[in-house]
């Protein structure tokens, strides 16, 4: 039994794509975009979580997942809470089950897990109590689902369906937990291709067992692909000695309008962000017509108040039950 | 039952027609509630006359009921393609019973600004209100039980029908 669902099938954490079936991610992408206009009109917010809590349990820094998830529990009218908990009790020795106690016993409904460790959001929400649903904003390099989901969004807005799109996601698939949860998304909503595209060191083994093909060189990589997926080069990379030089890495890697060229004409580049310009990618390309970059930051917002809503409707059913 | 829908149409628009001559209001919004409300606005809007595209709303995130039963699953957002501030609206639904999915029509329509007025037209008034609001303009009024329900299906034609609850 997936620890994700509840008995009827309805969404109540959201951890990982893994094990989610394809009718449950459309959901979420026609709650999203149900929820994108409310960012357009003159009150930004709707009240459906009026009254309930959410959150932020951030045990890794992060900016924009942790904004973006901010900004759609106020759209939801949702009360939230920012917790640093590097800078907070953990540091002072309390253990993990003593904080989730704690925020516990402060009435919260959802709390939102970014943690450095892979598995570390499961675990969390197989210790909390049982009205509280959990969301994984990236452990590790397990799993980012709303990065994926928005992802995904991006995807059919800009193509309308997933069916025979080719998708090639190029860089550190090794070390990345967008790229995973990507896969499997890709795969689940049955897209015809996926590939991964980057150096040896940095393109996990075993990683056609997920559904890819693997690419070692881009311009073979990203030939005829409907969506081009760049991923963030993470400096501590080149400091591990995976790769030579940022420079050179742009040199074989980094997306330049030459390569972008043999992808299809309609081609969409997509970035989780933040950007390193001139390492993984041209600022010419970041900034040009193709890209859907800040499209996706958007739709984030979107898709993180969609799984919210899902996930603590789910638990008002069950508490009116 | 057989309850000829176009013929209430008829007499819906002439009472709006008057309602809204008698308040000198002129150059109303159509906005109607998904789904039944909205096939209705279009009806009277095409009758009438009058500015612009008609309105939809979807309520479902004004619902009052979202702790007992969860996110609606519906599919097409609301779409005002206009600016409701100073408008005079005309807000239309296919049934009034509980008068709950007004209420969460007019909060939604104030978070898209200050209407100058809202007026409420709908088909049918059922009876059962649990709220203090009442229509400017009913095309048919009906008694029923809470067992026995009316139920506008369309778009074309339009049909009412009339069942009761499976106990």
């Amino acid at each position: 039994m997936n620890i994700q669902l509840d008995k009827h099938g309805r969404l109540k954490h959201f951890l990982s794509i893994e094990g989610l079936r394809r009718e449950l991610l459309v959901d979420i992408l026609d709650s999203a975009e149900r929820f994108a206009p409310v960012g357009e009109r003159a009150v930004k917010n709707v009240p459906l979580l009026r009254g309930k809590t959410v959150v932020n349990l951030f045990f890794e820094p992060s900016t924009r997942t942790r904004s973006t998830f901010e900004l759609a529990a106020k759209r939801l009218s949702a009360d939230i809470m920012n917790l640093n908990i590097e800078a907070s009790a953990t540091s002072k020795g309390e253990s993990l089950s003593d904080t989730l106690r704690t925020l516990e016993a402060m009435n919260c409904d959802m709390f939102v897990v970014r943690h450095q460790n892979s598995g570390a959001a499961e675990f969390i929400a197989n210790q909390v109590a049982s009205h509280i649903s959990v969301i994984n904003a990236g452990d590790g390099r397990h799993a980012h689902p709303t990065q994926a989901m928005l992802d995904m969004l991006t995807i059919r807005r800009a193509k309308q369906n997933f069916e025979g799109l080719v998708v090639a996601i190029v860089g550190d698939v090794k070390h990345s937990r967008v790229a995973r949860s990507e896969i499997q998304a890709l795969n689940t909503l049955g897209v015809a291709e996926v590939r991964v595209v980057g150096p040896k060191t940095l393109i996990p083994s075993q990683v056609e067992a997920l559904g890819t093909k693997v690419f070692h060189q881009i311009e073979r990589g990203i030939a005829g692909a409907d969506v081009v997926i760049m991923l963030r080069l993470q400096n501590e990379r080149m400091q591990s000695a995976l790769l030579p030089s940022a420079h050179e890495y742009f040199q074989a890697y980094g997306l330049t309008e030459r390569r972008l060229k043999l992808a299809a004409s309609d081609a969409i580049v997509m970035h989780p962000g933040p950007i390193n310009r001139g390492v993984e990618i041209d600022s010419a390309i970041a900034d040009g017509p193709q890209s859907v970059i800040l499209q996706q930051v958007s739709n984030g917002i979107a898709v993180r108040m969609a799984v919210m809503a899902m996930a603590i409707g789910t638990q008002a059913i069950a508490g009116a039950n | 039952m057989d309850i000829d829908v176009n013929e209430l149409l008829d007499e819906m628009s002439r009472n709006l027609a008057q309602n809204l001559s008698d308040a000198q209001c002129e150059n109303p919004l159509f906005v109607g509630v998904r789904t039944g409300g909205v096939w209705i606005a279009q009806r009277l809007h095409e009758q009438l006359g009058g500015d612009g595209p008609s309105g939809e709303l979807n309520i479902a995130f004004y619902r009052d009921d979202f702790s007992r039963i969860g996110l609606h699953p519906t599919v097409e957002p609301s779409n005002l393609p206009f600016d409701v501030n100073d408008r005079n609206l005309i807000l239309v639904d296919d049934i009034l019973y509980t008068g709950r999915t007004i209420r969460a029509a007019m909060n939604e329509i104030f978070d898209y600004g200050r209407p100058a007025s809202i007026r409420l037209v709908v088909l049918v008034e059922r009876g059962g209100r649990e709220l203090p609001i009442q229509a400017d303009v009913v095309g048919m009024r009906l008694s029923l039980k809470a067992s026995e329900h009316v139920k506008l299906h369309g778009p074309d034609p339009l049909r009412l029908e009339l069942y009761k609850a499976k106990p």
